[in-house]
């Protein structure tokens, strides 16, 4: 998009609007990521290199020690079996977890409720109570499920969910302590938080599908089933993908869920998790911006995919 | 045609079924939390929120032991009225109770064996007399969980209750007023988070506002650069940037200080609030712009006379996202103000780690915090949508 050159006032008028938040921005994000990243190769307060704690004749990376711990602290490599079974519940399986079910959860119940809420005349009020919980903050819906998954060990249940194995004859579990399930139990509330934004985005895509296109799949006699399969999905393919990676991207980050829930006990540790407890609670700046490079890395391929998308939309303009 | 009318109807009941359940599932829990928030102590943690409405326990089993003797209200034996509230409140536990099964009472035992209550059942007829008798008369729904969560009381009881016999805990004053400021409370919190949030809501919208024309209507060099830059910016992680700016805060002197949470909230806001308003700044009408120039208008006038007014929709969507943002964030919160200036998120993580004050206290705490995000939700549901459609989302 070009501007009409009548416009062109001089050369530094443009700086002129654009310096504050470019200063402010080179402060907060570009200058810390820089300075995250040498910090990560210095030891715990940054006296010096991270290869100064390295001991003779055991493995070590050298300055990228830290690394090495980040990496491989959580696993144990006494045997294949114990390295797989300690990786899936390391922070950075959990994060795998986290991805695999929570983005792909809250785009299913989004789309759900986006297919289905379009047929019914209640549409705006359902939208509103699957949209609710996004006004909720991490640390709020973290109370309420908390509460969901209450277990009292002897006498009666006041979480809704042991309430209801009660009331079937099932025992009650401990859903935030038992493992595996725990995790899973936290992933859900991630759906609750996150399908309302599935929801809008993916209903405001499918409501852009011509009508025509689908009245004639109907007149040439598809089904419901395949008219969403064959007819739909394709056409909000592309929003699909928007959706999915931002939901990705969001997952990443994710920390205050996993923070009040459980603390990141009982393997329930993400990775934004415990750069928090390495750099605040274990007070090593070293491991703990080590761990936040790591995660940087693993947002780099989305970074590059948001930057391609947006140069395809200016390019359309 | 009315045939055909019901045919369509049961067609479509699977579809509103499926909708329902979900609806249904997205809105108990929240529920659960409210009616927790107003109930007393007692019930709030030992019975379900959704027997609120159903008996207490404690009734049918004095129905079943004590009813035929002692009659339906308890004062049907003058000798052992159990409507009096001295005599109920002779028997502190439920094991003094059971203690008088065994005596003898115009010569036969009081509760032969296979007829006695086991322990629950036992306990739950103590409470039942207590209520009876008037020694403990609580209504099913309260507000003091609200003002014991605003104050910050941590006992047993209720802070209405503590100053009432005076034997509040030494942080409280008992003046209503003088208690909101408790930095342990949520009234404090509440006023802490609104200090936090709303200089960090405006301050990013502002400088993106100024940086957004730039990019829509002004040549530069590498202005296509500099914003696909801005692009990946918006994606960086927070957790990126904290141990730096801990430590240049903490040379500066601005840790546990508002600016710095101002500060760093509006360096984080930007990259997406550049992007949105760009463009939507961008999609106004060219002519608009060109015969405002013809006109002889500097770019300050077209930024402050046409810009600004014409973006109030793109501000007012922005601007809900940066505030539910702040308002509902803890990690920032936790690393730059902690216990110092602590804001409602902190606090209530702080209620659930130690889990002092029990679920009608947390429930209520967090009640209060979700009070005004509510408000702005339903009130600004429009902007809200918008502004998620309007790009992709930062997190």
């Amino acid at each position: 998009m070009s501007v009409p050159k009548i416009m062109d006032q001089g050369k530094w008028t443009p700086w002129m609007y654009l310096s504050p938040a470019l200063i402010i921005m080179f402060i907060f994000i570009v200058f810390p990521m820089g300075n995250t990243m040498y910090l990560s190769l210095r030891n715990r307060d940054s006296s010096g290199w991270a290869s100064s704690v390295c001991v003779e004749g055991q493995t070590c990376w050298g300055v990228f020690e830290n690394y090495r711990y980040a990496l491989t602290s959580e696993l144990d490599t006494s045997s294949p079996g114990a390295t797989w079974r300690s990786f899936w519940f390391s922070s950075f399986g959990n994060n795998l977890k986290w991805i695999a079910f929570m983005v792909s959860g809250a785009i299913v119940v989004g789309l759900i409720v986006a297919v289905l809420t379009d047929r019914v005349r209640y549409e705006s009020a359902a939208k509103s109570i699957i949209f609710l919980p996004m006004a909720i903050s991490f640390v709020g819906a973290g109370v309420i499920w908390k509460f969901v998954y209450n277990f009292n060990a002897g006498g009666a249940q006041i979480g809704l969910l042991n309430a209801i194995l009660a009331r079937f004859g099932f025992d009650p579990v401990a859903f935030l302590q038992t493992i595996p399930i725990n995790t899973y139990a936290i992933i859900a509330v991630g759906v609750w938080m996150w399908a309302g934004f599935c929801m809008t985005i993916l209903s405001a895509a499918l409501k852009g599908v011509p009508t025509d296109i689908i009245e004639a799949a109907r007149v040439d006699g598809a089904s419901e089933w395949t008219i969403f399969w064959r007819v739909m999905i394709p056409m909000i393919r592309q929003t699909l993908t928007v959706v999915a990676t931002t939901m990705v991207i969001i997952v990443l980050k994710l920390f205050d869920l996993v923070f009040v829930m459980t603390g990141g006990n009982f393997r329930t540790d993400v990775i934004a998790n415990r750069m928090y407890a390495e750099m605040y609670i274990n007070q090593h700046s070293g491991r703990g911006t080590a761990v936040a490079v790591v995660l940087i890395l693993l947002t780099i391929p989305f970074i590059i995919l948001n930057v391609k998308r947006f140069r395809e939309e200016e390019a359309l303009r | 045609m009315n045939k055909q009318k019901i045919r369509n109807a049961i067609r479509s009941l699977p579809t509103h079924i499926v909708i329902i359940l979900i609806c249904l599932i997205w809105i108990v829990p929240t529920l659960g939390l409210f009616v927790t928030s107003i109930r007393p102590v007692q019930d709030a943690n030992t019975t379900g929120w959704w027997t609120v409405f159903s008996e207490r326990p404690g009734a049918a089993e004095y129905d079943q032991f004590c009813a035929e003797c002692h009659g339906p209200s308890g004062d049907a034996l003058a000798n052992a009225n159990l409507a009096d509230p001295e005599i109920v409140g002779s028997f502190r536990r439920s094991i003094q109770l059971a203690a008088t099964f065994n005596r003898e009472y115009d010569g036969s035992i009081h509760l032969a064996e296979p007829a006695r209550p086991d322990d629950q059942q036992l306990a739950d007829i103590l409470s039942h007399l207590q209520r009876i008798s008037g020694l403990q008369s609580r209504p099913r729904f309260t507000i003091d969980n609200y003002i014991d969560a605003l104050v910050g009381y941590r006992g047993t009881t209720s802070y209405r209750l503590d100053c009432e016999a005076g034997t509040q805990a030494v942080d409280l004053t008992c003046d209503f007023m003088t208690d909101l400021g408790n930095s342990r409370g949520m009234g404090r919190a509440l006023l802490n988070t609104l200090i936090v949030t709303i200089p960090s809501t405006l301050l990013p919208i502002i400088f993106a506002a100024f940086a957004a024309y730039a990019f829509a209507w002004q040549e530069f060099k590498g202005r296509m650069w500099l914003f696909a830059l801005l692009i990946g910016l918006q994606i960086i992680p927070l957790q990126m940037t904290l141990v730096p700016i801990s430590r240049l805060y903490a040379e500066m002197g601005l840790n546990g200080t508002f600016l710095g949470v101002w500060l760093f909230h509006t360096g984080f806001g930007l990259p997406y609030a550049i992007y949105l308003m760009r463009n939507f700044i961008g999609s106004l009408p060219r002519e608009l712009f060109e015969s405002a120039y013809l006109d002889g208008a500097s770019h300050w006038t077209a930024f402050y006379r046409l810009v600004l007014p014409l973006s109030i929709p793109a501000i007012a969507s922005l601007g809900i996202f940066q505030f539910l943002w702040i308002w509902n964030d803890l990690l920032v919160a936790l690393v730059f103000l902690g216990g110092n200036k602590p804001v409602l998120t902190y606090q209530i993580n702080g209620l659930v780690q130690s889990l002092g004050g029990g679920w009608q206290l947390l429930t209520a705490a967090a009640f209060i915090s979700m009070l005004i995000p509510l408000f702005v939700f339903f009130g600004f549901q429009r902007y809200f949508v918008r502004g998620l459609l309007a790009g992709s989302v930062k997190g």
